[in-house]
Formats: C-alpha cells, sequence, structure tokens
C-alpha cells in the first residue's frame, strides 16, 4: 500500500469545508478510483478514516461519514462480501441516532440497501434493525428538504426490498410513517410520502390488521393534501408536476377499501366547494376510488353522491350556458367543460356499481320528474324560459348517460320515461301498419311538444349508441326481446309517421332551429336502428327517405333544415352500408341517389345548381357505390354541356359545364385520391375528354370561352395527375393519336417550323398567327396531360413534340411552356434513357430548345445588329429573347416561355439553369449597353428601337419570380415534379451575389430599377432563414425593392410577401446589424407604406414594423421621430380598425422614446 | 393629500368578454370600418385605477354604453362613475380618459370628457376642469400627475 499520504490528503480535502465544491469532488472522484482500482480495501480506508468518524468535532464527523457515504453510493457494482456488508450497515444503522452527521448516515444505509444481490446484499436482519433505528432516532419533520428527501427515500426503499421485516414492525411501522408524512410540503418529498403509503396499505392487506385502527389518521393526513394546490411559480419545482403529485396522492388514497368512511365524505364535501379545480378532481378521485372501494362499501353513499353529483352538473351547466342561444349543427351549443365530462365518467362508474339503487334514486329524483313534467309542455323550443332550457338539457345528458350505461339501466329507464312521453306527443301504440297511414293528419306542431321530443332524442340516441357499442365490443349481446326494444317496436311506426309529417314542408317555417335539429335527429337515429332490433317494412324506410328528400329539393332557402337534411341522408347511406339489407339499398338507391343525379341535367328545378351539386357529392360519400354511380352521372352530363358548348355553340351551357368541372376537381378527384382505389375511373374521365375532343373539333362551331378551357384543363390535369404510369401511358398514346391525325398541327411544325419575323407583321397579324381554336384546345389539353404525366411515362416521339411546343409558346400559350418545363423536368438522363433508343434523353431535349434555331428572318432590313450577328437568317431562342428580333411581344413570350423551362430545370437541379439566368440577366441590363439616353427615345416615342422595351425588361425580372414561387399549375408535388431538396436556397445563394454586383455596377436607372425588381423577387420567396443570415447584403436591395413594388396595384401581394420578409430581419437577432445600418432608409421605406392604399395587410405589417426599430439606440432614431409619429397619426385614421389599434400601440412606443406631452 | 385610500374598499365587477370582431373580408380590400362605440371602449378600458390595481372597466367607471361616438362629426363624449360620491380621483381619472383618447383617436376628434349626473359631489367642477384644455396642458406640465397617469395608461397598450 504505497498510497496512504496521497488517501490521507485526499480525505483531508474532502472532510475540510472550508475547500470549493469543486475540489472536494475531485478528492472524492480520487478516492473512488482507489478503491475501484483495489489500491486500498473499504476495510482499510475505513481503518484510516477512523479518527474523522470518531471525532467529537460534529462537522468533520459530518463530512466523514459522507465520505465512506458517497464512496458506497458510487460502488454499487463492486462486490462486498457479508462480513464488510454487515460491519458497514451496522456502522450506519448506529449513526442514524447521530443527528449531526444524519446525511452520510442515510446516503450510507441507501447505497447499501439498494445494492443488486449478486454484489452482496444486506441482510434481512440487518435491514429491520435500520429500520427500528430509523423508527427510534429520527425525526423527519425537523429535517430540511434534502435530508427529508433521502428519509423518504430510504423508507421507501426498506418497504419495497424488506416487506416481511418491515411489516414485522407492525404498528410502530404505521405510526412511525404517519409523524414523518405528517405536516409535508415539499412536492418532491410529498410524492415519495403518498408512494410510501400506497406501499404500506400493501404491507397491510387484513382489513383487522394493524392498519384499521390508523386509516382515520392517515386518510386526514392525506385529506390535508385535497385537492393538490400549488402555490409557488411551476418554474422551480418543474420537474414535479400537479398531475403526478395529484395522481400519486389518487392511488394512495385508492389503495384500500378501508379509507372509504373518511375518504368519500371528503371527496362530496370538496364537491360542493366553488373551486372549478377542487370539483375536477374530486369526480375524479370518487371515479377512480369506487370500483376499488367496492359496491358494497360505496352503496352506502350512493345517496350522497346522487345529490352532488346532480348539483355539480346542474352548477356547471348552467355556468357553461352562455352559448346556449346559438344554433349550430351541432344541437344546442353547450360546451362540456372538464367538470361536466368528469361527473358524467363518474355517474357511469356508480351506475355500473348500482344499478339498481342508484337507477331508483334517479327516478325518484323530485328534480327531474319536476322538470319532466313542467318542461314537456312547452310547444316549441323558442317558448321555454331560458331557465328551463337548462334544466331541460341537464336532465336530457343525465337520461342519455344513464341509458347508455348498461341495457339493465336502459331497460328501466325506458320502461319509466318513454311511454309517458309517449302519451305527452300522443302517440298511439299501433301496430299494425294499416294504421300509420292515419297518422297523417298529425301535422299539428303545436302537439309536437319540444321538451318531448328532445328527451325521446336522448333516450333513442343512447339506446342506439349502447347497442352500437355492444356490437363494436361483442359482449353482451342485445336481444330483440329486451324490455326497451319491444317498447320501442311498439311505437316506432307512429313515431317515425310524426317526425315525418312535422318535417313536411309547411311546418318548418314557423318552428324554431333547435326543434328541427332534433327531429331530424329522431328520424335519423329511428331510420338507422339495427334492422334485427328494430325492423322497419320498405314502405316506411321509403318514407323517411322521401322526406328527407323533399327537404333538399324544396326548402333549400332553410340553410340549417337543408344541412341537417343531406347529413341525415348521409348517415343513412353510410348506415345501410354496414348492414347489408339489399330492399333498402336498393330502395336508398332509387329514391335518394337516381332522384337527384336526375336533377342535374335539367336547370327546371328551383334547387340552385351549386347546392345541388354540394348534394349530390355528399351523398356519394356515404358509400363507394353510391359514388360511382354519382361520377358516371355527372361525367355524362359534363361531357353533354361540353358538347353543347362546343358543337352547338349553345353558351348558356358553359356556366353549367364550368361549375361541374370545378366540382370534379375540387371534391371527386380529390375523394377518389384519398380512397386510392378507383383509378379506372380518372383513366376513363381522361380518355373521355379525347373521345369527346374529336367531335369538338370537328364541329365548325367557333367558341372563345377562356374560363371553360381552363376548368377542363385542371380536371383533366388532376385526373391524370391521380393516374399510375401504366393509365397515364394509354392516356398519352390515346391523346396523341388525337394530336397527330390533326395535321394543321403537327405537319406544319415538324416539317418547317418558321415563324415570319416582321418587325411590324407580326404585330398586325398576331390574331390570325395564333392557333385556330380547335388546334389551341387539342393543343392546351395535350399540355395538360404532359404537365400531370408521371416522370416514367412513356411520351412519344418527344423531338416532335418539343418542337410543337417550343412554336406554340412563343405564340403566348404559357401552358405549352409550362409543359415544356414539366418535360424537362421529368426526362431522364442519357445514362438510364438506354431502353428505348428512339427516346430523347434530357440532354438531347436541351439542345433542341436552346441550339435549333428554326426562325427564319424573311426581312433582312431589321436592324444593324440583328444583321450583324445572324446575318437574318436563323434565330435561336436566346438571341430571340435578348431581342435580337424587334418584336416585343415574340420577345415576352419566349421569355415566359424560358422561365418555364428553367425552372424545370431548377427544381430537378440541373446546371443549365444557369445559362437561363444569364439570358434573363442579359435581358435585364441589355439598355445598359445601348445607353440610357435611347431608353428614354424609345420611352417618349413608344417605337420599336432595338433596345429592350420596359415590359420587356419587366417580364424578365418576372421571370425570376416565376423560378422561385411554388405553382399551382404545374411542376409541384400533385404533378410529380422531381424536386431536388433546398433548391430555393440554392438559387438564392447563387444569383444573389451576380444581382448585388449588377446593381452597383449598372448606370442606367431603368435597368437597375428592373434589378431591385428581380432581386425583390427573388428574395420574396427564398426561406427566411437563409435571407436572414444575409441580412446585411440583402437589406439595402429589398428596401429598394419595397419602393419598386410599391408602385403598381398588381404586386400588392409581392409587396406584403416582401414586407413579411423584412419584418422577419427585423425581428431575428442576426439582422439587427443589417437593421441598424439602414435604420434611415427602412423607417423612411416603412413610413410609405403606412399610407399604402391597395393592401390593408401592408398597412398593418409595416406599423408593426416600426415597433422594434424604436428600440435602437436613441441618437440614432431621434431625428426620425417626428417624421414617423406623422406618418402614424395618420394612421389613426386609417379606414380599417386593425391598422388603427397597431397604430395606437407604435405611436405610444415611439412616444415614450421622448417628450410625454399627451400630443407627443 | 389624504393619506389612506378614499375608497379602500371597492366593488370589483367581471370583465367583459372581449368580443372578436368580425373584419371585412378580405376581398373588399377598401372596406371602410368607421370607429365606433366599442372601438373607443377598447381604448380605455385597460386604463388602470389609479388607487386599487384594477381596470376602470373592473370597477365599473366606464362601461360601453356611457360612451357617445359620431364618427362624421368627429365627436367623442365620455362620461364616467367614479366609484365613491367625494372621490378626489375623478379629475385623474378624467385626465387620463383624455390623454388615452388624444393619443389613441385622430387628432380630427374633439374629445368631451364628463361625470355622470349625479354620481359626484363637485360634478360642475369637476367637468369644468375637465374640459378646459388651458388646465389640462397645465395638469400635464406637473411631472407627478404626469407619471401617475403614464402609470395608469401603461396597461391599456399592452
Amino acid at each position: 500500500m504505497a498510497v496512504p499520504s496521497e488517501l490521507a490528503q485526499h480525505i483531508e480535502s474532502y472532510v475540510d469545508t472550508s475547500r470549493s465544491p469543486t475540489q472536494q469532488a475531485t478528492s472524492l472522484d480520487a478516492v473512488i478510483s482507489l478503491v475501484k482500482n483495489h489500491l486500498i480495501t473499504i476495510e482499510t480506508l475505513v481503518r484510516e478514516m477512523e479518527i474523522y468518524l470518531t471525532t467529537t468535532d460534529n462537522v468533520i464527523r459530518a463530512r466523514g461519514t459522507l465520505l465512506i457515504a458517497e464512496l458506497l453510493m458510487n460502488l454499487v457494482s463492486k462486490p462486498l462480501d457479508n462480513v464488510t456488508m454487515h460491519s458497514l450497515i451496522g456502522f450506519f444503522t448506529d449513526r442514524l441516532a447521530d443527528w449531526r452527521a444524519l446525511r452520510g448516515a442515510l446516503v450510507g444505509c441507501l447505497a447499501l440497501l439498494r445494492r443488486k444481490s449478486n454484489n452482496g446484499t444486506v441482510t434481512a436482519s440487518d435491514a429491520k434493525a435500520v429500520a427500528e433505528s430509523y423508527l427510534r432516532n429520527i425525526q423527519v419533520q425537523s429535517l430540511g428538504q434534502h435530508d427529508r428527501k433521502l428519509c423518504y427515500e430510504l423508507l421507501e426503499c426498506l418497504i419495497e426490498r424488506y416487506p416481511n421485516e418491515v411489516a414485522s414492525l407492525g404498528e410502530n411501522l404505521i405510526y412511525g410513517i404517519c409523524e414523518a408524512v405528517d405536516g409535508e410540503k415539499d412536492p418532491y418529498c410529498l410524492l415519495r410520502a403518498f408512494h410510501i403509503i400506497e406501499a404500506l396499505v400493501q404491507l397491510f392487506p387484513d382489513p383487522s390488521g394493524p392498519l384499521a385502527s390508523y386509516c382515520g389518521d392517515i386518510s386526514e393526513n392525506l385529506g390535508l393534501y385535497f385537492p393538490i394546490h400549488f402555490t409557488h411559480p411551476n418554474g422551480e419545482e418543474a420537474d414535479v408536476k400537479r398531475d403526478d403529485l395529484s395522481r400519486a396522492l389518487m392511488l394512495a388514497f385508492a389503495s384500500t377499501p378501508l379509507f372509504e368512511p373518511f375518504t368519500v365524505p371528503l371527496f362530496l364535501e370538496k364537491l360542493s366547494s366553488p373551486l372549478p379545480l377542487a370539483k375536477v378532481d374530486s369526480l375524479k378521485y370518487l371515479s377512480y376510488c369506487a370500483p376499488n372501494y367496492g359496491a358494497d362499501r360505496m352503496a352506502k353513499h350512493a345517496g350522497a353522491i346522487w345529490i352532488s353529483l346532480k348539483n355539480a352538473i346542474s352548477t356547471s351547466m348552467l355556468e357553461s350556458a352562455k352559448s346556449f342561444t346559438s344554433q349550430s349543427l351541432n344541437g344546442l351549443g353547450f360546451e362540456e367543460n372538464e367538470i361536466t365530462t368528469e361527473a358524467f365518467m363518474l355517474l357511469k362508474t356508480v351506475l355500473m356499481q348500482n344499478s339498481d339503487l342508484l337507477s331508483s334514486l334517479i327516478m325518484d329524483d323530485e328534480d327531474i320528474s319536476t322538470t319532466f313534467n313542467n318542461m314537456t309542455s312547452y310547444g316549441s323550443y323558442s317558448d321555454i324560459p331560458l331557465q328551463g332550457k337548462q334544466r331541460l338539457h341537464v336532465v336530457g345528458r343525465i337520461l342519455y348517460i344513464t341509458t347508455k350505461t348498461n341495457i339493465a339501466c336502459c331497460n328501466r329507464f325506458f320502461e319509466s320515461f318513454f311511454p309517458r312521453l309517449m302519451d305527452i306527443l300522443e302517440i298511439s301504440k299501433r301496430n299494425s301498419s294499416g294504421g300509420c297511414f292515419l297518422d297523417e293528419n298529425y301535422s299539428l306542431a303545436n302537439k309536437f311538444h319540444f321538451g318531448a321530443v328532445y328527451l325521446c332524442v336522448e333516450l333513442l340516441s343512447a339506446y342506439r349508441d349502447l347497442i352500437m357499442e355492444s356490437r363494436v365490443t361483442a359482449t353482451d349481446s342485445i336481444h330483440a326481446k329486451e324490455a326497451c326494444c319491444c317498447m320501442l317496436q311498439r311505437f316506432s311506426l307512429s313515431l317515425i309517421n310524426a317526425f315525418c309529417s312535422t318535417l313536411r314542408t309547411g311546418c318548418n317555417k314557423v318552428s324554431d332551429d333547435v326543434d328541427i335539429y332534433f327531429r331530424v335527429k329522431g328520424l335519423q337515429i329511428l331510420a338507422t336502428f339495427p334492422e334485427d332490433l328494430l325492423p322497419i317494412s320498405g314502405s316506411i324506410f321509403e318514407n323517411i327517405l322521401r322526406t328527407f328528400m323533399s327537404i333538399i329539393l324544396v326548402d333549400f332557402n332553410h340553410i340549417l333544415l337543408w344541412k341537417l337534411a343531406l347529413r341525415a341522408l348521409v348517415h343513412i347511406g353510410t348506415f345501410i352500408d354496414t348492414c347489408s339489407r339489399s330492399e333498402k339499398a336498393s330502395s336508398f338507391m332509387a329514391i335518394v341517389v337516381e332522384k337527384i343525379l336526375s336533377l342535374v341535367p335539367f336547370d327546371e328545378s328551383t334547387l340552385p345548381f351549386s347546392l345541388k351539386l354540394e348534394a349530390i357529392f355528399e351523398i356519394g360519400t356515404s358509400r363507394q357505390s353510391h359514388m360511382l354511380k354519382i361520377i358516371r352521372g355527372l361525367e355524362e352530363s359534363v361531357f353533354a354541356s361540353l358538347s353543347d358548348v362546343y358543337v352547338h355553340g349553345n353558351l348558356r351551357s358553359v356556366d353549367m359545364a364550368i361549375q361541374l368541372l370545378e366540382c370534379f376537381s375540387n371534391k371527386i378527384f380529390p375523394w377518389i385520391h384519398g380512397t386510392g382505389d378507383l383509378e379506372e375511373v380518372l383513366l376513363r374521365f381522361a380518355i373521355n375528354v379525347w373521345n369527346h375532343v374529336k367531335s369538338w373539333t370537328a364541329s365548325d362551331v367557333q367558341v372563345q370561352e377562356k374560363g371553360l378551357l381552363d376548368a377542363t384543363m385542371m380536371a383533366t390535369k388532376l385526373a391524370v395527375g391521380s393516374c399510375s404510369e401504366e393509365s397515364q401511358n394509354i392516356i398519352i398514346q390515346k391523346a396523341y393519336s388525337v394530336l397527330s391525325s390533326n395535321t394543321s398541327l403537327i405537319v406544319k411544325e415538324s416539317t418547317t417550323t418558321s415563324i415570319p419575323v416582321h418587325p411590324e407583321g407580326l404585330q398586325l397579324t398576331r390574331q390570325t398567327d395564333k392557333f385556330s381554336h380547335k388546334d389551341e384546345c387539342i393543343l392546351l389539353l395535350f399540355a395538360s396531360i404532359i404537365i400531370a404525366a408521371r416522370p416514367k411515362t412513356h411520351i412519344p416521339n418527344v423531338r416532335e413534340i418539343l418542337h410543337l411546343f417550343i412554336a406554340s409558346f412563343l405564340k403566348g400559350y404559357v401552358s405549352s411552356a409550362q409543359a415544356l418545363g414539366s418535360m424537362i423536368n421529368k426526362l431522364g438522363l442519357k445514362s438510364n434513357g438506354t431502353e428505348i433508343s428512339s427516346d430523347c434523353a434530357l440532354e438531347e431535349a436541351i439542345y433542341i430548345i436552346f441550339n435549333t434555331k428554326p426562325w427564319n428572318s424573311y426581312n433582312n432590313s431589321v436592324s444593324g445588329q440583328c444583321e450583324a450577328t445572324s446575318n437574318g437568317i436563323e434565330i435561336g431562342l436566346s438571341d430571340l429573347c435578348v431581342g435580337y428580333v424587334n418584336n416585343r411581344l415574340l420577345q415576352v413570350n419566349a421569355i415566359v416561355g424560358l422561365a418555364w423551362i428553367g425552372k424545370g430545370l431548377l427544381l430537378r437541379g440541373h446546371e443549365k439553369v444557369k445559362d437561363v439566368t444569364m439570358i434573363l440577366l442579359q435581358c435585364l441590363l441589355s439598355d445598359g449597353s445601348t445607353g440610357a439616353s435611347k431608353l428614354k427615345q424609345s420611352l417618349l416615342e413608344k417605337t420599336c428601337e432595338q433596345d429592350l422595351h420596359p415590359s420587356v425588361m419587366k417580364s424578365a425580372a418576372d421571370a425570376f419570380h416565376i423560378l422561385m414561387s411554388d405553382s399551382d399549375d404545374c411542376l409541384n408535388q400533385k404533378f410529380h415534379a422531381i424536386i431536388r431538396p433546398l433548391y430555393k436556397q440554392r438559387f438564392f445563394s447563387t444569383v444573389m451575389p451576380i444581382l448585388l454586383s449588377l446593381v452597383v455596377k449598372s448606370d442606367s436607372s431603368f435597368s437597375r430599377y428592373m434589378l431591385y425588381r428581380a432581386s425583390a423577387l427573388v428574395i420574396l420567396d427564398a426561406p427566411l432563414i437563409v435571407v436572414v443570415s444575409e441580412a446585411k447584403k440583402i437589406t439595402p436591395i429589398l428596401l429598394e425593392g419595397l419602393s419598386v413594388l410599391s408602385e403598381d396595384i398588381v404586386d400588392k401581394e409581392k409587396l406584403y410577401a416582401l414586407l413579411l420578409v423584412l419584418s422577419g430581419i427585423l425581428t431575428d437577432k442576426n439582422g439587427q446589424e443589417a437593421i441598424m445600418e439602414n435604420a434611415h432608409i427602412i423607417i423612411n421605406r416603412l413610413t410609405d407604406l403606412i399610407s399604402y392604399p391597395h393592401k390593408m395587410l401592408v398597412r398593418e405589417t409595416a406599423i408593426q414594423c416600426l415597433v422594434p426599430m424604436s428600440k435602437l439606440p436613441y441618437t440614432m432614431i431621434y431625428p426620425m421621430r417626428t417624421q414617423v409619429l406623422q406618418a402614424i397619426s395618420k394612421a389613426l385614421d386609417d379606414p380599417r380598425r386593425a391598422v388603427r389599434q397597431e397604430a395606437v400601440r407604435c405611436r405610444q412606443a415611439w412616444a415614450s422614446i421622448a417628450s410625454r406631452s399627451p400630443h407627443f | 393629500m389624504v393619506s389612506g385610500l378614499i375608497n379602500a374598499n371597492p366593488v370589483v365587477y367581471e370583465k367583459k368578454e372581449r368580443r372578436v370582431r368580425s373584419a371585412p373580408s378580405d376581398a373588399d380590400e377598401y372596406a371602410v370600418e368607421s370607429i365606433d362605440q366599442q372601438e373607443v371602449f377598447d381604448h380605455i378600458r385597460d386604463i388602470k385605477d389609479p388607487e386599487h390595481p384594477y381596470s376602470l372597466e373592473e370597477l365599473k367607471v366606464i362601461s360601453e354604453d356611457a360612451i357617445e361616438v359620431d364618427d362624421h362629426r368627429s365627436y367623442v363624449r365620455v362620461t364616467f362613475t367614479p366609484t365613491v360620491e367625494h372621490c378626489t380621483m375623478a379629475t385623474i381619472i378624467g385626465l387620463c380618459l383624455r390623454v388615452k383618447l388624444i393619443r389613441s383617436l385622430p387628432s380630427r376628434y374633439k374629445v368631451d370628457i364628463r361625470v355622470a349626473p349625479g354620481t359626484h359631489s363637485t360634478e360642475a367642477a369637476v367637468n369644468k376642469q375637465l374640459n378646459d384644455k388651458e388646465r389640462v396642458a397645465a395638469a400635464l406640465e406637473n411631472p407627478n400627475l404626469l407619471d401617475m397617469v403614464d402609470e395608469c395608461l401603461a396597461p391599456s397598450y399592452e
């Protein structure tokens, strides 16, 4: 042993309280490592430390004991022999009596008691000795928080690991624990204390054992903490939450039925307190404890529980009844708060436990019977006074919950209430089917008392829910012979007839919405009862359906009723699906589905077309077979009306066709997409379109309906987009055959793709140069298929199609450009395109687009520049963009097309996008090369010189928006675009530096203006985090962009987006430096935007942005103060309230930086 | 100055629920929402009572019904009810109301602040003082008064 001196040093340093905690910790570590590495044994250490452990100096003794304890804590895995264990535990057991050095003793005991069995453990007798010493010596409540925590942990450990030994201590232990726990306030210690009590109860399961006499004390102790309520702010005790503590207490309470005589009265008492927290907790605890205490014990309290529950439910529902008058589709508009929810849970629990007792209590309850008798006499909902409504609702909910509990309750409640309700409603027990039609004249709505209808519906729905629940869980099945069942069967016919006749037209106008709600609901429930329990004959069922259908067709002005009826029909339709009885299914199909479909083509019915479509779609959602039928029907109508327009030139059908197509696009296709297995429907739709295209183009009628064509394209796109590759292949083949049979498109383009380029000629012949209507129709529909195609879908004759699209987008068809972009985006690379040799790979497609020069210039005298470069022969796409041909329109079209192609490239991350960007930048700059004077000239004279026209430059700037923004029309996830992650970031970080340097170099004001615009458009779509990280460079150009975009009303959305970017920079920490540098300009810009008239959100955001500006250093912003305050005081008179409110706040922020006169 | 509180134990009422106002739909950018009773009330409801940590709304010193607004003629009249008849804080409350409204309403507005008839022992004097702009200006020159007003107004900007 060569280490004693070192050891002594470490011990000395640990024991010395003047050393810093870190020094003590390192010396402890050193000692631990010595023991761990077998350099010294624990025995040696203890012997070495003798003087520290036996000295009369309290502090040193405490530290010495703690050192050994901490050491043992860290050596749980080191095996120790029995002798060592015995002597160590003996030592610590003794030390428990030494209150000055208690910490070490507690830690040591814990460390030894917690050891795993394979490394040597404390023997049972030793453990008992620990417990005895503990009970004899420690006054837990006189200790500090940390020591108390250790004490509880030690107790818990003893009870868990040595239950028999500890239990043998008997009453001593119980008394000790009661004493230890009494008055504890620290959350963590309490959590332990509750666990200890829970465990203690398990030790003495005998009801007449030693625990019995202490139950009163223990529950009294625990009761002090109920309900758990934290007065401390949450920050400190983040590790113990109120819920944990509350749950631990609940478990402790529920641990033995012996607590019942003490706890249940306590809970009931707290339940009547006005504190919501106490109420919720009492209800929760009662629900949890009731099953543990057992039915017999709880029976004693049944009466008291019922009365408290009733009061709790009534008061809590009265409080939450503010929204009682609001009528919504979801009934009475009551919000069930936590108290009511818990109360109903408890009601259900106690009912399950003591069904007979409680149900007789409820049925004999005076309040319930009074309410029942009074409230059922009112005719309509609106006649009942407010309090009455609330009471009625309480009774209704209680009845619902109790009836739904189990079948026994259900029988009892049905027997006692249902016949009385039927009497009030004057519904007779007619059972013969002949009698039911006599009830036709049961239309006296005033006999149909609301209260009775409401309670009846609650009973019925409870019964139905009970049946459905038991079917799902397949537990006790309910037979048709049950009392409630027989009763319902007896009344059902008359009841259904009564509901039907009151819902019939005429009665509804006078009734309140709530009345109608429950009538519809009642009928719906009756119609969806399981067949075996309530057989309804076919004619009755049809009667129900007809009643609802007549509402759908006639009562559409009564929106609530209409919606309710529609929802009821959907419910019934869904229900038929689950219980397959063909008779009902077929009558639903005939009366509802076919009837409503038959209405679509004719506009004679008064039901508005949009509502018709809504109803049709909703009914379709009830069942797949219904939807398929409906889709077929709607498809026929769509194509009929389209043909009506395109073949017969009947423009009246345009509106209907558009609505139908939108219904397909917005509702039906997404629904099909959701179900996922109806692809043949989509395929049929797309093929049908192409079948009809032939007939449309064959007719001579010329119809210019942009909206209709757009709607058709969108529907086609969505249909194709949701198809699989195989179906897409079929569609494309079909479409291509139509396209290629149309000679005027393909022949002209593929052989001699030439566009006559005249300086003025093209402009004059603009109209004639467009495709004829039918060509346009085919072309655009074909483009929409290409846009929606999947990457692997085979496109025939790619080169030809490329040429076609190139030619057409130059004529201004944006969809062609989008299709081209989609093709470029999805075409395979050469390496994996080897399967089909005739296929065109991406590289070739790019080559075709950029390098063929199919545009022959007829006119050699265009201009000097043009002659010089191309010698009037051939011009490529890029040349076209930059303006070698003096045709503004052509140039704009070329730039827009280029932008879409560039977007396709950008999304897939192809490097060619750089070239596209360069061409666009060249367009932005080109007037710089010819000089500003020429620009002015061209602006003034509005002639076509060879500098770029402003509109061309603007479209070049806007091309950056196309590149960066997400489009709904194409190149998105829905249409299977290949999208590389982070493409926006990448483009932003490559293009921004170029734009910034160009701005600096640019010497023409107009060109700079356009560069600002382009930069702004790139910034506003870039992810904020990237922009903020570049804030220093970006901010100046962003501010210029704000002023550029605020000039044109068309750009208001973009302006708003850009302003949001600025506000992002303002609120970010990384943006602060940039803000400081540009404070002056930012404030100028924002004060200008405060009066931006075209968008409220811009004004509001500008003011919000000004608030953080006021926090900048005083000297910096002081000079701006007057300017800002003047601008804001104008905003105080803004037409919009939101702006004014922001202005008040902002004004305060700015005013407080200086003088404080009322006017500032 | 009086030591101790003038109304040591005021009745505190419940706050009214804040109504969320439906803004005109985005479709109409140029819709006009004129300044109305509720908006003015929203400006002043959170002003703190000079004596107690409650808002004027909670003490029912002001209520929405006691505000008259005419947006076309740019006129507002606020009638407030001191909690006790002899309340010397009435002038401070009135001053707070005036300052807050001057700061929150467009400058075209004329603001009239009054004590509800019959609720204050020196009603006429208070009304005269509150609507005399010289005296208001003078009061706001007083740093102590101004501090007090600002403290009362602070919560209403949150």
